[in-house]
């Protein structure tokens, strides 16, 4: 009968691990920050869809009412301050959502560089600067979007661009440069015929790997198809509502009339709410996936018992297929739906955070067992 | 590393140096102009329907509809290559678990990131015309990730029976 201790992967790590995963290595440098990026994004967008997404929908469609009911009433001024407040509250839900997106992208992007590392031609100290640049990048980018709403045209020297957009660009061309430089790293792997480096992420065939690879894949697939049907039957019908309500809205104010312009104002809410769910359905059921794939490479790390390292990505697995599901459904079921959705979201954090938590234990076994290697190297 | 892995891998890369690349050009140079555009136009047909101006209105209208729909469909382009991009780099790390032939692994993948470059190119092309060759363009490519993907899955569902039947 198998003990505790024998149940949690003890195998000590390679001499070639020790290396690849030393502490601030690149590897691990992109790994633990990869992690923490998509951890801080998922947060961000959980307190972000749960405090101020409804509430900012709400006060947008307030403003463009009182926008139609200005023109009915031909007051041009009540119009233009109503629209340029639609115009600030657009813009504060648009970099917030460029935040949530932006920070959980370069964490994947992170995780994916982190595995590719090994292949990498550069020595180490090289791939380890390239990380704390990609890093510092991954994490200006979403900071500054997500201060454009606040410093706005602040003593900036662009008419367009604030200081915060400058920054945020910049820290989009620091990932741009590190990522160039990955593949020019790659590019001479390949280019110079070197041996493949042995690595144990890719030969791992462990239960809880193959569960997040296989459903990983389902989720990506699903998505796809979502988005295609999604693309097929109503994206450019979505565009022509669009268009058509707005013109319904102005004409009917120019008309006085104002059931027409009342109508077309319930409709165009309703649109909206359909197009944001679509795309947040298909957006997250692909994003989720491709999450479920990178970490069933990384579960070789991931230092818990083979039974919580299931349990764990069937969590996370649990929570990837219901949050889109429940995003879809929350036109039918409002709010009740939208709890679960976040709900699911909940989830989700709570499986990448025990998993973040089983790598970090690895980190300090690998680390000690070096600690412990080089001590009894010391003459006595 | 297999032909098929390194097609995945640097193609994918490449992609996301692109797709980052022009999101860069597009944060700097088009975005803030495009949602200006945006929102004076739509404003500025409200206000002309304020003051019972309806050709004003009409045509601020339609600019608004030209600028919405080009502005839609380059952030799109943007998020699709980067996250099709990633896409074929995870797959490419994995791709030893598909169990087909190299040949048939060399042509998956290739489908793989024909789609991912053509798809978003589609949609980006219907900001030129609005005829019917970008959409068939899109079309065309979304179908080869798609068809390829549901390869690569159906190779990694027949490594997973083989492993079961020789346990």
């Amino acid at each position: 009968m198998p003990t505790a201790q024998t149940m949690i992967d003890t195998s000590v790590p390679r001499e070639s691990e020790r290396v690849v995963f030393a502490p601030l290595s690149a590897r691990r440098l992109l790994l633990l920050g990869g992690i923490g990026l998509i951890l801080t994004g998922m947060i961000f967008g959980d307190i972000f869809a749960v405090f101020t997404l409804h509430q900012n929908a709400a006060q947008v469609g307030a403003n463009l009412a009182a926008a139609a009911n200005g023109a009915l009433a031909g007051n041009r001024h009540i119009v233009l301050a109503n629209f340029q407040n639609v115009g600030a509250f657009l813009e504060n839900r648009g970099t917030k959502v460029d935040t949530h997106v932006h920070m959980i992208d370069f964490g994947y992007l992170a995780l994916l560089l982190a595995i590719l590392q090994p292949w990498v031609a550069f020595a180490e100290s090289v791939k380890k600067k390239l990380a704390w640049i990609f890093l510092a990048g991954a994490w200006l980018l979403p900071v500054g979007v997500y201060l454009i709403h606040y410093v706005g045209l602040a003593h900036s020297p662009v008419r367009t661009i604030g200081w915060a957009s400058i920054a945020a660009d910049f820290g989009g061309l620091l990932v741009l440069i590190v990522t160039f430089g990955c593949l020019l790293g790659l590019w001479m792997h390949f280019r110079g015929e070197r041996v493949s480096p042995a690595d144990r992420l890719l030969a791992d065939r462990s239960s809880a790997g193959r569960v997040l690879f296989a459903g990983g894949v389902a989720l990506v697939l699903l998505g796809f198809f979502h988005g295609a049907y999604y693309a097929a039957a109503d994206l450019y019908k979505h565009e022509a509502e669009d268009y058509s309500l707005l013109a319904q809205m102005s004409a009917g104010a120019a008309a006085g009339a104002r059931p027409v312009v009342n109508n077309a104002l319930t409709e165009y809410g309703q649109l909206q709410g359909a197009k944001a769910v679509n795309i947040a359905a298909h957006a997250h059921s692909v994003e989720f996936g491709l999450l479920a794939i990178m970490l069933a490479f990384f579960q070789p790390y991931v230092r818990l018992r083979a039974s919580w390292k299931r349990r764990w990505a069937g969590v996370l697995l649990l929570g990837s297929l219901l949050l889109p599901v429940c995003v879809l459904l929350e036109m039918k079921y409002g709010l009740v739906a939208g709890g679960i959705a976040d709900f699911a979201g909940l989830l989700i954090i709570f499986a990448l955070l025990a998993m973040w938590i089983g790598i970090l234990r690895y980190t300090g076994e690998l680390d000690a067992s070096v600690a412990c290697s080089s001590e009894s190297r010391v003459p006595q | 590393m297999s032909g098929s892995r390194r097609v995945l891998i640097i193609g994918g890369i490449a992609l996301a140096v692109w797709g980052m690349s022009y999101g860069l050009w597009y944060a700097v140079f088009a975005e803030h102009q495009a949602l200006d555009t945006i929102g004076s136009s739509l404003a500025g047909s409200f206000a002309a329907a304020a003051d019972r101006n309806p050709a004003v209105m009409e045509s601020s209208l339609e600019q608004y509809r030209e600028a919405k729909y080009v502005y839609d469909r380059q952030v799109d382009v943007h998020g699709h290559w980067i996250g099709l991009a990633m896409l074929l780099i995870v797959l490419g790390i994995g791709f030893d678990r598909v169990s087909f032939p190299e040949r048939l692994r060399l042509f998956l993948a290739m489908g793989l990131l024909v789609g991912a470059v053509v798809f978003p190119l589609g949609v980006l092309l219907e900001t030129i015309s609005h005829g019917p060759l970008p959409r068939a363009i899109a079309i065309t490519g979304s179908a080869f990730v798609v068809a390829s993907l549901l390869g690569s899955a159906a190779g990694v569902v027949a490594r997973g029976s083989s492993a079961i039947n020789a346990d």
